[in-house]
C-alpha cells in the first residue's frame, strides 16, 4: 500500500518538475499514437463505411472477421510486424526495425480494426435511417459513403477514442518492434514495464498515473471538440 | 475533424523522416541485466562522448538476443551464455567471441528459508535440499543466459525441477526482475545474477540465502555480428565498440560502475 502513496507523489513531482526525460517519452508517445490512429482512421472509416453500405456475397463475414480482428494479441501483432521488417524479412530493406515507424505500423495494424468496426456500425445504422431519403435523391454510391461518415462525424469520434485507447495503452507490441531503446524508442508503456522488471514499483506507477492523465486530458480535448461540432450542426 | 486528421496525417509523415536522419549508430543486442543495473547507462555515455557512436541497446533474454542478432538485427551481441555464443560464432553469425567481464550469480530466499539453505556456498546441495522440502522456487524458464545457469546446475544436483513445474518449481517464462517480483510475492527461492539483485527496487524482506560457489560463476562475452553473414551489419562501428570494451579505458570504466558502493561487474577482457 506504502507504493500508492509513494506513486501519487511521484507522479506529481515529475509533472511539476518538467523533467527532461519524462518528458521525451510523453511527447514520443503521443506522436506514434497519433501517427497510428491517424492511419488507422483513414484506413479504418472508409473501410467501415463500404462494409456498411455496400451489398455483396461475403458481406457478413467478412463484418465477423472485422470485428474478430479487434482482440487482435499484441504481442502477435508485433512478433509479425517484427518478422517482416527484421533484415531476415522481406521487408529488411526498408531498415524501418527498431524506429518509431515500426511502432506506428505496429499500432495501424492494431488499431485499424476497432475504427473499421465501430465505423461500420455507426454508418449501417445511420444508412437505415437516411436510407429513403438517399434513393429519393437518388445518390451515388460513392457519395452516398461520403454523405453518411460526413453526418456521422460526432458518433465517429468515439470510434476513434476507443482506437486511441487501444493504442496508447498497448505494450506487447511496440517493445519487441520498437526494443525500448531509450531515447529512440522508448514510450509510456514500455518505461512502465521496465521500471517494473527494476522492481521500482512506485515509479511504474506513477508513469502509469502520468498516462492516464494524459490520457484524460486527449479525451477532454476531443470531447470538447466534439460537443462543438454537435453544436455547429444544429445551429 | 478532417483538418485535425490532416494536421495528425502531417505530424506523422514529418515524425516519419525525422527517424531516418541520425545515421552513426549501432544497435546492441544485449541482455536485461547489463541494462537493469545501470550498467550499461553508465558506459555509452562514456563510449558516445569519446568517438561520436550512438549505441543504441535491446535488453532482452540472452536466447532472444542471440537469435535477433542471428536475423541481421543488430550489429554487436553482449550476452552471458557462453555454450551458445561459441556456437552463434561456429555458425558464422559471429566475427569472434571476447570475454569482457563477469560477476556471479545468487539464490536469494525469504527470510523464513524453508529449505534451510541460507548461509549455504555449496549451490548443488542447496537445490537439492530445495528440491526435497518442495520449497517453492521460481524459474526464469525464457531461455535466458540466467535459466541456461541454472539448468545446468540442476543437472548437476541431478534433478529434474521440470517434473515438478506447476507445484513448488514456477515457472514464470519472463525476465530477471518479473520473475524476482514473482518470487518474491510467493516466497519462491530464485537464482538471479547478483547485478540485478544489487539494483534491484522490489527486494520486500529478501536476502541472498545462497552465494560464493565457484559454479555460480557468470561471464559475459561480446560479439561482433559477421557482415560477411549479415549484409547490414554496420562492422566498422561495431569493431570500435568490441574494441573499447576490451581496451583498458573500456575495462576500467566497467571496473568503476558500482551500485550502493558495491562494485557489479569485474573486467576480464584478455585483449587481442
Amino acid at each position: 500500500m506504502q507504493d500508492f502513496g509513494a506513486a501519487f507523489w511521484l507522479a506529481g513531482e515529475l509533472l511539476v518538475s518538467g523533467d527532461e526525460t519524462l518528458a521525451e517519452i510523453v511527447v514520443l508517445s503521443l506522436k506514434i499514437n497519433a501517427g497510428a490512429v491517424a492511419l488507422a482512421s483513414a484506413i479504418g472509416m472508409p473501410l467501415g463505411a463500404i462494409l456498411a453500405v455496400a451489398r455483396f456475397p461475403g458481406r457478413q463475414a467478412l463484418v465477423v472477421l472485422v470485428n474478430s480482428l479487434m482482440g487482435l494479441p499484441p504481442v502477435v501483432v508485433g512478433l509479425v510486424v517484427y518478422l517482416m521488417l527484421s533484415n531476415a524479412g522481406p521487408l529488411g530493406v526498408l531498415q524501418l526495425l527498431y524506429t518509431p515507424t515500426a511502432m506506428i505500423v505496429a499500432q495501424t495494424v492494431l488499431v485499424t480494426p476497432i475504427v473499421a468496426a465501430l465505423t461500420r456500425q455507426v454508418i449501417e445504422d445511420m444508412d437505415a435511417e437516411y436510407s429513403e431519403q438517399l434513393d429519393s435523391l437518388a445518390v451515388g454510391r460513392l457519395a452516398r459513403i461520403g454523405t453518411l461518415l460526413y453526418d456521422a462525424r460526432a458518433s465517429l469520434v468515439t470510434a476513434v477514442l476507443a482506437g486511441f485507447g487501444r493504442s496508447v495503452a498497448e505494450v506487447g507490441a511496440v517493445i519487441i518492434v520498437g526494443g525500448n531503446i531509450n531515447h529512440v524508442t522508448r514510450v509510456m508503456t514500455t518505461a512502465i514495464a521496465l521500471e517494473t522488471s527494476k522492481g521500482n514499483l512506485a515509479l511504474a506507477l506513477a508513469l502509469g498515473f502520468v498516462l492516464l492523465t494524459i490520457a484524460i486530458v486527449v479525451n477532454g480535448a476531443v470531447g470538447g471538440l466534439r460537443l462543438a461540432m454537435v453544436r455547429d450542426a444544429h445551429a | 475533424m478532417r483538418l485535425a486528421l490532416l494536421t495528425l496525417a502531417l505530424a506523422a509523415a514529418a515524425f516519419a523522416g525525422a527517424a531516418f536522419a541520425a545515421d552513426r549508430y549501432i544497435v546492441v543486442q544485449s541482455t536485461t541485466s547489463t541494462q537493469n543495473s545501470g550498467l550499461l547507462d553508465y558506459l555509452l555515455p562514456i563510449f558516445t562522448a569519446k568517438t561520436g557512436i550512438e549505441v543504441r541497446v535491446v535488453a532482452v533474454g540472452t536466447g532472444q538476443a542471440i537469435k535477433n542478432a542471428a536475423n541481421g538485427d543488430g550489429d554487436v551481441l553482449l550476452v552471458h551464455a557462453k555454450a551458445a555464443e561459441e556456437k552463434f560464432v561456429a555458425e558464422g553469425f559471429g566475427v569472434k567471441r571476447f570475454d569482457l567481464m563477469y560477476n556471479d550469480f545468487v539464490i536469494v530466499g525469504p527470510p523464513a528459508d524453508p529449505a534451510g539453505v541460507e548461509g549455504s556456498t555449496d549451490v548443488v546441495a542447496a537445490l537439492q535440499k530445495i528440491a526435497e522440502t518442495s520449497a517453492p522456487f521460481a524459474s526464469r524458464a525464457d531461455d535466458s543466459g540466467t535459466h541456461k545457469a541454472e539448468m545446468k546446475l540442476w543437472k548437476e544436483a541431478g534433478i529434474d525441477p521440470t517434473a515438478a513445474s506447476g507445484g513448488w518449481y514456477r515457472e514464470t517464462g519472463s525476465g530477471m526482475g518479473q520473475t524476482l517480483n514473482t518470487g518474491i510475492g510467493m516466497g519462491a527461492y530464485v537464482l538471479t545474477d547478483r547485478a540485478t539483485w544489487v539494483a534491484f527496487g522490489n527486494k520486500g524482506d529478501y536476502g541472498i540465502a545462497v552465494e560464493g560457489d565457484a559454479r555460480l560463476f557468470n561471464q559475459y562475452g561480446v560479439i561482433l555480428v559477421n557482415k560477411d553473414k549479415l549484409a547490414n551489419v554496420k562492422a566498422d562501428l561495431g569493431q570500435a565498440f568490441v574494441d573499447w570494451l576490451i581496451s583498458k579505458e573500456g575495462q576500467d570504466a566497467i571496473a568503476g560502475f558500482e551500485v550502493e558502493g558495491q562494485q557489479l561487474f569485474f573486467p576480464n577482457a584478455k585483449g587481442e
